[in-house]
């Protein structure tokens, strides 16, 4: 007879399943206007997986600026008006699974940009497949540097928007200036390679770095870590924080538990956390912290402000934006204004006409280098109770980005300039 | 525990034919019908049916389930990533690049022999071969199996994956290592040719790799796992030393799955320590059981068609992936515990008919196995 | 000295969260054989259960108990988890015993479901459809005998079925418009924050003791005491033991082996449940909370063997200094003077990433010597 009580149990279940998901879907998405003809991009996030967390939002954000380029009339090329269409494709946070996806909307959908990633690792991965396809990918995330590809686009910071001008203030002027540092880091390319720029930067300096620690990705026990932290910062000192995701939430509600808190001295610069993460975290574990990034929601500009209620309006009031997503924002736009230019949606003109293209931003001006990535304003923010950065300091205009890393030696003096057509590999040459 | 205590269900000769002319005929009008992105997924699909021929051997037939398998399968993968790497800058007479990155001035020791064609060959397999046996014998040594085991492995692979990740200087970490920007015989291991190529190499071996299984299974040596399988005290009281027939039989199925990690790299393009995922390894382990463990048909044809479902609905429906995926591994393990092939093989479609009133029921004896499990489901 | 106690209390610390989360899976697989892949995602879902119960003390009416919402929280997780591991038992293991394998596979199905589960159903529906369960599967006990059975039967059940469906609906609906944020579906990680007593840190003998770790080693010292009071004395615990030992005989002699199968497992999914408050207040709440906790729990299971529930201890207590002394390089500080290759040794483990592997390696060589664990069963032992 157990059968047939699992069925009815099975059945109820059911029932309830199709009741409650029904009433979790919602309206579909549509925008109307006169149209010649169509044209579909390509996004590529991770909707499953690990990354889901932080690469949700950035779809998020892609589809409002497409949607405003879309209710502002679509693209205009040759006279005609075209409307951008979405393929979104799930990188289900595995490295390899960007690969594919990469090939899929490149050889089967056609598409002349894929606007994708957030890992470095999922970043290297699709590198490959967009260079021998010689195809185009915007990447949005600030990420470590020491990469300049001819099929890449990225908007995201380089260390010398980020990370340089961020250790230079905590060894500066920050509250713990002088005091000695430690890094703690996810163990993937990002941490280790920033972190190995931080520290020969502050050998130049003169400060100094007291350890340095990795957890592997996936893992929560921040226990170690901080008795490692309390032994070799007794005093305090400034905490360089790469962290990933889920780690960051371990790491600052046992640092505080731990006495590890800016009341005792100790003063944490983050370089992957923003407002979506603050708000993830929870204030109360990060006031007074620092973050180092090109966009902060607290910016007070009319573009700023702009942003911030159009995401608000179409995804709720609880919703906040951060540089990510500003970046992921900006470089829908920055390719409509690439393609508008060349009047064309040909891979090879798009890319020439790129380079110079100018937008007013959400964080400020910002303009398409030679090397592919943007200049950009550099801002230090101090965490306030409300989730907010409190901009304490501000780059005089936009910093031009440099691809290749001038504090590690094996990159010092090497640049990139994709308009160079007299030297061998414009990706990486002498200066 | 079904299908244990019998033999397997063997298809007629015409269907295996059947299924045989099918395979053929996709293996010969592929590379000119498909376009070619799907040509190069059904290339990986068939070379990871190669990683699923090994786990029905282990699991199918000796009745060992490893959730590790992705150890194996990431070993050869990166041995043959290694050497492509290595004959690329070695043409610039450099490091490769992301050494220089790091600042790494020397090749680590273990780099060097990989310069080396044949050893590469050699070792994409024999490594993997090697790492299976000794894990596998200080396990089975201690008669530790069933559920011990899986879990054993599953931390295993999550110990190999931590060990990959962290290591930066050795061999890039996370990033792990692209091929499809490598060189071989002058042509980019990414261009449309060479993915040509190693569609029909990857066709072969699977063949190659299914006789070789076959062979295995069949014979003394074969029914001595299925034995190991059905009762393995037993089987040592008979004299048998069932740790050396787990240990070679392990050692096997790590060799293919070496064989399918490269297969892999070279047609997706990159090798990364994603490969020895915890989720990676369980899913390999359901393509058998949806195809039908203990038929090595089942096995192919599982490994190809999950990956296929998988890729064509997360194309449609990212998010519904997992939904879909979590209720066919518990759909197939509860109602249809043989698999696709081990239910259509065992007569289920004439057993549909028969229910649809299509079909006269075949008069069987009935059958004694059928006590036993009842006894088992109790 | 002090180095010693660090390493001890930060080592009991770790112990104690692998154990709380290992405690359900050791207790599911040493009596009834089964491996629970899903039990990473139960945790999940007490860990969201006690984010749930957090936002409800927010409402104005509540403010006041606010600190005490964690208790709340234990009881409710570990209600959550028991009511999904109930369903799970009746629905998917139950089909499997006797093939521990297809358990495992089956069970792993059942993970891949509950996360993407969180991620796209919002938690106040979650909610309901969890309220639903829980009186349509208690609705037939209390009910009178009379009312469930004959042709009645069908209808009295189909009517509890409707009746909790309601309930559960409206449930949903008035608490997704009292809490919002819980009426949208949301991928990302969520806050948990604990309240303020439990936060910050004790001074004692020169070492910080961090409360809420504190907290974690009380409720699982409690939890731990109550499992073991449970089996050993209570009558249903009993009856668990004696079905583990021999089932068929118990049958004979009138134990309900069906009900002794739901409580085993409704008991070790809720211990899962307070495992996710445990972790709740030191990390993230996400879809992947379980995921990240769930190979320790394998570690510990392995080490400590089946069948008792010592061997689970000590086995997390070991693992749980062994990270401490490894991963955060203790033996350097203890003795600074140490030849260069050997430090450079120490050094290279010295993160938690390659602790785990040395942790690893050293559980295959104890392997080598005690195949069963620590603690094996006793007596003649039938392989099967």
């Amino acid at each position: 007879m157990p059968s047939i009580k699992i069925r009815r149990i099975a059945a109820g279940a059911a029932f309830s399943v199709v009741a409650f998901s029904l009433a979790a879907c919602g309206p579909g998405d549509q925008a109307a206007g006169d149209f010649d003809d169509t044209v579909k991009v390509g996004i590529l996030h991770s909707l499953t997986g690990t990354m889901a967390i932080s690469e949700s939002t950035l779809v998020d954000t892609q589809k409002m600026a497409i949607e405003e380029i879309n209710a502002a009339g679509g693209i205009e090329v040759d006279g005609k008006k075209y409307k951008i269409e979405y393929i979104v494709e799930d990188g289900a946070s595995d490295w390899p699974t960007f690969a594919e996806k990469a090939a899929k909307l490149i050889d089967q959908d056609g598409v002349p940009v894929v606007f994708g990633g957030w890992t470095s690792a999922s970043r290297k991965a699709m590198l490959p497949v967009f260079e021998s396809k010689d195809a185009f990918l915007y990447y949005p995330i600030q990420y470590e540097g020491q990469e300049c590809s001819r099929n890449i686009m990225y908007t995201g910071a380089t260390p010398n928007q980020q990370s340089e001008p961020a250790t230079v203030f905590m060894y500066e002027k920050s509250p713990a200036a002088g005091k000695p540092f430690y890094l703690v880091g996810s163990d993937y390319v990002f941490p280790r390679t920033s972190n190995t720029i931080t520290k020969e930067q502050l050998a130049s300096l003169g400060g100094e770095v007291v350890g340095e620690d990795y957890l592997p990705l996936g893992n929560t026990e921040v226990a170690p870590i901080i008795a490692k932290i309390r032994t070799a910062l007794p005093d305090g000192g400034v905490i360089i924080n790469t962290l990933n995701g889920d780690q960051n939430v371990a790491f600052f509600k046992q640092i505080q538990d731990a006495g590890i808190t800016p009341a005792n001295g100790y003063y944490v610069m983050s370089y992957s956390i923003a407002e979506e993460e603050i708000a993830q975290i929870g204030p109360e574990f990060l006031e007074s912290h620092y973050g180092a990034w090109n966009y902060m929601m607290s910016i007070d500009t009319p573009e700023s402000k702009k942003f911030a209620e159009n995401f608000k309006k179409k995804y709720g009031s609880d919703r906040v934006v951060a540089d990510p997503q500003e970046s992921a924002y900006n470089m829908v736009y920055l390719w409509k204004k690439a393609v508008e230019k060349a009047g064309t949606f040909d891979n090879a003109a798009v890319r020439e006409a790129l380079i110079g293209v100018t937008f007013d931003a959400p964080q400020g001006p910002i303009e398409v280098k030679p090397n592919h990535h943007i200049s950009q304003t550099v801002r230090i923010g101090q965490i306030t109770s409300d989730g907010q950065f409190d901009i304490i300091e501000e780059s005089d205009g936009p910093i031009a980005p440099l691809a290749w890393n001038q504090f590690v030696p094996e990159t010092k003096g090497y640049t990139c300039d994709w308009t160079r057509t007299d030297v061998p590999d414009p990706g990486k040459f002498r200066m | 525990m079904v299908a244990s205590s019998t033999l397997l269900p063997q298809p007629s000769r015409w269907i295996r034919v059947a299924i045989w002319v099918l395979i053929l005929a996709v293996l010969v009008a592929a590379p000119s019908v498909l376009p070619v992105f799907r040509l190069n997924l059904l290339g990986r699909f068939l070379s990871l049916a190669i990683a699923a021929l090994g786990i029905d051997l282990i699991w199918g037939f000796t009745g060992i389930l490893s959730l590790g398998q992705g150890v194996f399968f990431a070993l050869g993968g990166y041995a043959v990533a290694m050497f492509l790497q290595l004959n690329t800058s070695a043409a610039a007479g450099m490091l490769p690049e992301f050494f220089r990155l790091y600042g790494v001035s020397s090749l680590p020791f273990f780099w060097e022999p990989f310069r080396s064609p044949v050893f590469t060959l050699i070792a994409l397999w024999l490594v993997p071969a090697l790492v299976a046996a000794v894990l596998g014998y200080l396990v089975f040594r201690n008669r530790i199996k069933g559920v011990y085991f899986s879990i054993l492995t599953q931390a295993a692979l999550l110990v190999f994956f931590n060990f990959f990740n962290g290591q930066q200087k050795l061999i890039n970490g996370t990033n792990g290592l692209p091929t499809d920007t490598t060189v071989l015989f002058g042509q980019q291991v990414g261009s449309e040719p060479v993915q040509r190529v190693l569609f029909w190499i990857t066709g072969l071996l699977l063949i190659l790799s299914w006789f070789f299984v076959r062979w295995v299974v069949r014979g003394r040596f074969g029914d001595v796992l299925i034995a190991i399988r059905d009762d393995e005290p037993r089987i040592r009281f008979t004299g048998f030393n069932p740790v050396v027939f787990k240990t070679i039989v392990f050692a096997i199925a790590g060799a293919l799955a070496g064989i399918s990690g490269a297969l892999f790299t070279v047609q997706s393009g990159i090798v990364t320590p994603q490969f020895m995922s915890v989720p990676f390894s369980i899913e390999m382990v359901i393509w058998v059981a949806v195809g039908g463990r203990g038929t090595l048909l089942g096995a192919i044809f599982g490994a190809v068609l999950i990956n296929y479902g998988k890729s064509l609905v997360s194309e449609a429906l990212p998010q519904s992936w997992l939904f879909i995926q979590g209720a066919l591994f518990i759909l197939v393990v509860t109602a249809l515990p043989q698999g696709i092939l081990g239910w259509f093989f065992a007569g289920g479609f004439r057993n549909l008919l028969v229910r649809a009133g299509l079909a006269r029921p075949l008069a069987t004896y009935p059958s004694l196995e059928l006590d036993g499990q009842e006894e088992v489901r109790l | 000295m002090t180095l010693l106690f660090e390493t001890l209390f930060n080592g009991l610390a770790i112990g104690s969260v692998l154990l709380i989360a290992a405690l359900g899976l050791a207790i599911v697989f040493g009596l009834m054989g089964v491996i629970n892949l899903a039990h990473g995602e139960l945790i999940m879902l007490g860990a969201y259960t006690t984010y749930v119960v957090q936002l409800i003390f927010r409402l104005p009416f509540l403010a006041p108990f606010y600190d005490a919402y964690v208790l709340v929280a234990l009881v409710a997780a570990f209600v959550v988890s028991g009511i999904v591991g109930v369903l799970l038992e009746r629905t998917v293991i139950r089909r499997l015993y006797g093939s521990p394998l297809e358990t495992l596979l089956a069970t792993w199905g059942v993970s891949l479901i509950l996360q993407q589960f969180v991620r796209s159903v919002p938690l106040a529906s979650a909610a309901g459809l969890v309220l639903t369960l829980l009186l349509a599967l208690l609705g037939p006990a209390v009910l009178p005998g009379q009312w469930l059975a004959g042709p009645r039967g069908r209808f009295t059940r189909a009517g509890v079925w409707a009746g909790a469906a309601l309930v559960g609906v409206l449930a949903a609906a008035s608490l997704g418009s009292l809490v919002p944020s819980l009426s949208r579906a949301n991928p990302r990680n969520v806050d948990v924050t604990a309240p303020a007593w439990m936060r910050g840190s004790i001074e004692l003998a020169g070492l910080t003791l961090p409360v809420p770790r504190l907290v974690i080693i009380v409720i699982t010292v409690v939890a731990v005491l109550g499992i073991t009071w449970f089996l050993a004395r209570s009558v249903w615990g009993m009856r668990i033991r004696a079905v583990t030992q021999n089932r068929p005989m118990s049958d004979c002699l009138g134990i309900p082996t069906e009900t002794v199968d739901v409580l085993t497992f409704g008991v070790g999914s809720g211990l899962a449940g307070v495992a996710g408050v445990a972790v709740s207040l030191l990390g993230s709440v996400g879809p992947n909370v379980g995921a990240s906790y769930i190979v320790g729990c394998f570690m510990v299971v392995v080490l400590g063997g089946v069948g008792n529930l010592l061997g689970t201890v000590i086995a997390s207590l070991a693992i749980g200094v062994m990270t401490d002394l490894i991963g955060a390089g203790r033996l350097l500080t203890a003795w600074p003077g140490m030849p260069p290759s050997i430090a450079a040794v120490v050094d290279f483990f010295a993160t938690t990433s390659m602790a785990q592997v040395l942790i690893f390696s050293l559980i295959v060589v104890f392997l080598q010597f005690r195949p069963s664990g620590l603690f094996p069963q006793k007596g003649r032992l039938v392989e099967a």
